[in-house]
């Protein structure tokens, strides 16, 4: 892991395909991660951006921080408009018009436009099997309109739609599993990254981009607005989320499961969950609920990894 | 010249978007569109046409990757209908705006509740304002032709506007009728490729659709108003040209037996034909009646309106839908509208009819000219009439 992280700097393109000047929140964590995820890859790009944060702070005319071609549309269709823009290049390619070769689509979104409002046009883009990639930057919450629930909320966070009171402890319903959802339709590429792991990130998202046929990444974004966590433990949390199981890192290759990370150990998650204020107000009872929730779902993942992949342990 | 056949005016819609050579055509089946897209299916499959077919699993995502297709800079093509184009009225509002030349054919039908397969002009009423370019079509012939001039208008660069053709379901989409097909080198002449001007390419990297804080949307919705407003005079330019080639003449209005006449009738849709049968019959028996068809619905075409009905002293409008609660028929409510500030006008009496597929027939638009005449002339309690209900 160290030599890793000394040599593969080097290999990463000078490129900046995500430009600095926009107007993300001090701390965003959601910005990194596109940055890097783009900085994966050259410029032969076609974006299709959900509306949400990354659309709103990265765009306003005249201005764009984009260095790739880039569209926006609506806030539940960008698999659906990627899906026209990879049949049109298809098209134009085979009929012999004048059009660049080798184009990638990639679409991106919020956990909102993906795991709620844009999730049926995902399903079909990805059942038909077009050649693109689905990028998801989730921070769990609508954070562009102001920390609205979203199913991707996890159980017990405060949000201003799942409000703790006498009544209720904040979010009632388990985060929805979205990466599963994605690979259940048996497309070639399923992973879920984290910016906290930029090389990681950047492996999976230049992966999933050279994948033939649809691609899905699901990646984490810590955000210190939503989650009332400070602004320079954006990293620290991202890290906390996969250490403790929270948050797995995790490839699905032709249906074949493989563990990211090696973690001999979970930690407990009051490390990941103190330092948010979005779960100040959870009671003993709840971490322990949610403990016993995370510890049975990383080991159901746990189980498919192995039984998926009996490489995973010899390389590790 | 060429022969004409007989074949249903869904499927010669189909072989006349095959004869524009489409690169993206990306549709969700609904009643009574069916047959265009099955047909449109079918000539990919049979690799009579090239392009991608994009099975899509909703109308929303039709046309969202419709704006995908035609912002990279392909040929783009999608039919719908009813709840279709309910379903995906928040796209269609996106594709004028952001200047997409997207055709589409949409197979009118009734909105529900209650659920109604057959045809009324409700679907259509619902996008009125959505910035598309609308041409309403009465027979095949017209639909054929309509196709064809609709790719050469949304993408003649001064218009780059997406444009809606209007045919009414049923009445139109499932009946066999006979039809001239122009020959393939013909419309590849009228309808040559002019390169999208920017498109999403890697090459040239742009950003659309991007978000408009207040100093600029003002000036970009006026700059879409301009265009479709604009676009009047190409329309009627490719209009004409396509009869020099074709030796058929489209008009934004239509007139039959209206000079001259003192009552008019003004139909949009496949009654128009029930319509100009019994404006005949009364001709016929002397009496002085006429009829406009409304060919294009958006642009207004308010001069050519005006022109037509100028020595008229009764104007019936026809309406096949409802603006509940309002000032009648949403077209007869726009005629009114073109007509409040001239000097002399007809007096104009606004009817709804033919609701949910609800046939008038020839007695029956006899029926509706002679009551439009009654209420001209001695004045009604209601905002509108609706013709053949049962209270």
């Amino acid at each position: 892991m160290e030599k890793y992280a000394v040599y593969v700097p080097r290999l990463v393109k000078k490129r900046e395909n995500f430009a600095p000047g926009h107007r993300a929140c001090i701390g965003c964590g959601e910005a990194l991660a596109v940055r890097l995820a783009f900085k994966a890859l050259d410029n032969n790009v076609i974006v299709a951006n959900a509306t949400g944060c990354m659309e709103i702070v990265a765009s306003q005319i005249p201005n764009s921080s984009w260095h790739l071609p880039w569209i926006h549309t609506l806030f539940e269709n960008a698999a659906a408009v990627a899906s026209g823009i990879e049949a049109a290049y298809k098209a134009m390619r085979r009929k012999g018009m004048d059009v660049p070769n080798n184009v990638k689509v990639v679409a991106i979104g919020g956990d909102g436009a993906t795991s709620d409002i844009g999730l049926q046009a995902i399903s079909g883009a990805l059942e038909r099997g077009h050649d693109f990639t689905y990028i998801c930057f989730d921070n769990e919450a609508y954070m562009n309109t102001g920390i609205q629930r979203s199913s991707a909320t996890p159980f017990g966070a405060v949000t201003t739609t799942s409000p703790a009171g006498k009544k209720s402890f904040g979010q009632f319903t388990w985060k929805k599993n979205m990466p599963e959802i994605a690979a259940a339709h048996n497309i070639p590429y399923v992973a879920t990254a984290c910016h906290s792991y930029p090389f990681d990130l950047m492996e999976k998202v230049k992966k999933a981009v050279n994948t033939p046929g649809p691609a899905y990444v699901h990646v984490l974004s810590v955000c210190p607005t939503g989650w009332r966590s400070a602004t320079d433990t954006v990293i620290r949390l991202g890290r906390l989320a996969v250490e403790t199981g929270i948050f797995p890192l995790y490839e699905v290759e032709n249906g074949q499961y493989k563990m990211s990370i090696d973690l001999p150990k979970l930690k407990p998650i009051q490390s990941y969950l103190k330092g948010q204020g979005r779960f100040r107000h959870l009671s003993d009872d709840l971490i322990a609920q949610i403990q016993e929730r995370v510890k049975l779902e990383y080991e159901k993942l746990l189980g498919k990894a192995k039984n998926g992949n009996k490489r995973t342990k010899r390389n590790r | 010249m060429t022969t004409r056949v007989g074949i249903e005016v869904s499927i010669a819609i189909a072989d006349a978007v095959k004869l524009c050579n489409p690169d993206v055509v990306a549709a969700y089946p609904i009643t009574p569109q069916t047959h265009i897209v099955e047909h449109l299916a079918e000539l990919v499959a049979d690799g009579e046409l090239d392009a991608e077919y994009i099975p899509v699993e909703s109308e929303h995502s039709a046309m969202s990757a419709c704006l995908g297709s035609a912002a990279s800079g392909a040929r783009t093509f999608t039919a719908t209908a009813s709840q279709g184009l309910a379903l995906m009225n928040e796209v269609v509002y996106v594709a004028a705006p952001m200047r997409l030349p997207i055709v589409m054919a949409v197979a009118n039908r009734a909105l529900s509740a209650p659920l109604s397969i057959w045809c009324d002009h409700s679907d259509m009423m619902s996008v009125r304002d959505t910035g598309w370019i609308q041409i309403i079509g009465e027979n095949g012939q017209q639909l054929v032709d309509n196709i064809i001039c609709a790719f050469r208008i949304a993408e003649d660069k001064r218009v780059l506007l997406p444009v809606m053709v209007h045919l009414d379901g049923f009445n139109l989409t499932h009946v066999i009728e006979p039809i001239a097909f122009p020959e393939q080198e013909e419309v590849d002449k009228f309808l040559k490729r002019t390169p999208y001007p920017l498109p999403l390419n890697p090459d040239k990297p742009v950003a659309m659709g991007e978000f408009a804080p207040p100093f600029i949307f003002t000036e970009s919705k006026w700059a879409h108003e301009m265009a479709i407003v604009n676009s009047k005079k190409v329309i009627k330019e490719v209009w004409n040209e396509y009869n020099k080639k074709f030796g058929r003449q489209y008009t934004p209005v239509e007139k039959h037996h209206s000079d001259g006449a003192k009552v008019v009738l003004m139909t949009m849709g496949a009654v128009g034909e029930t319509a100009s049968v019994a404006v005949d019959e009364m001709v016929a028996e002397g009496q002085s009646v006429g009829q406009i068809r409304l060919r294009l619905w958006r642009p207004f075409p308010f001069e050519e309106l005006r022109e037509s009905v100028k020595d008229t002293d009764i104007l019936i409008v026809l309406d096949r839908a409802i603006s509940y609660g309002g000032p009648g028929g949403p077209v007869a409510s726009e005629v009114k509208s073109a007509f409040y500030d001239q000097e002399k006008r007809p007096k104009i009496v606004s009817i709804v009819g033919g609701l949910g597929g609800r046939d008038i027939t020839v007695a029956g638009f006899k029926d509706l000219i002679n009551k439009g005449i009654k209420i001209a002339r001695t004045g009604s309690k209601n905002e509108y009439e609706i013709y053949g209900v049962r209270e």
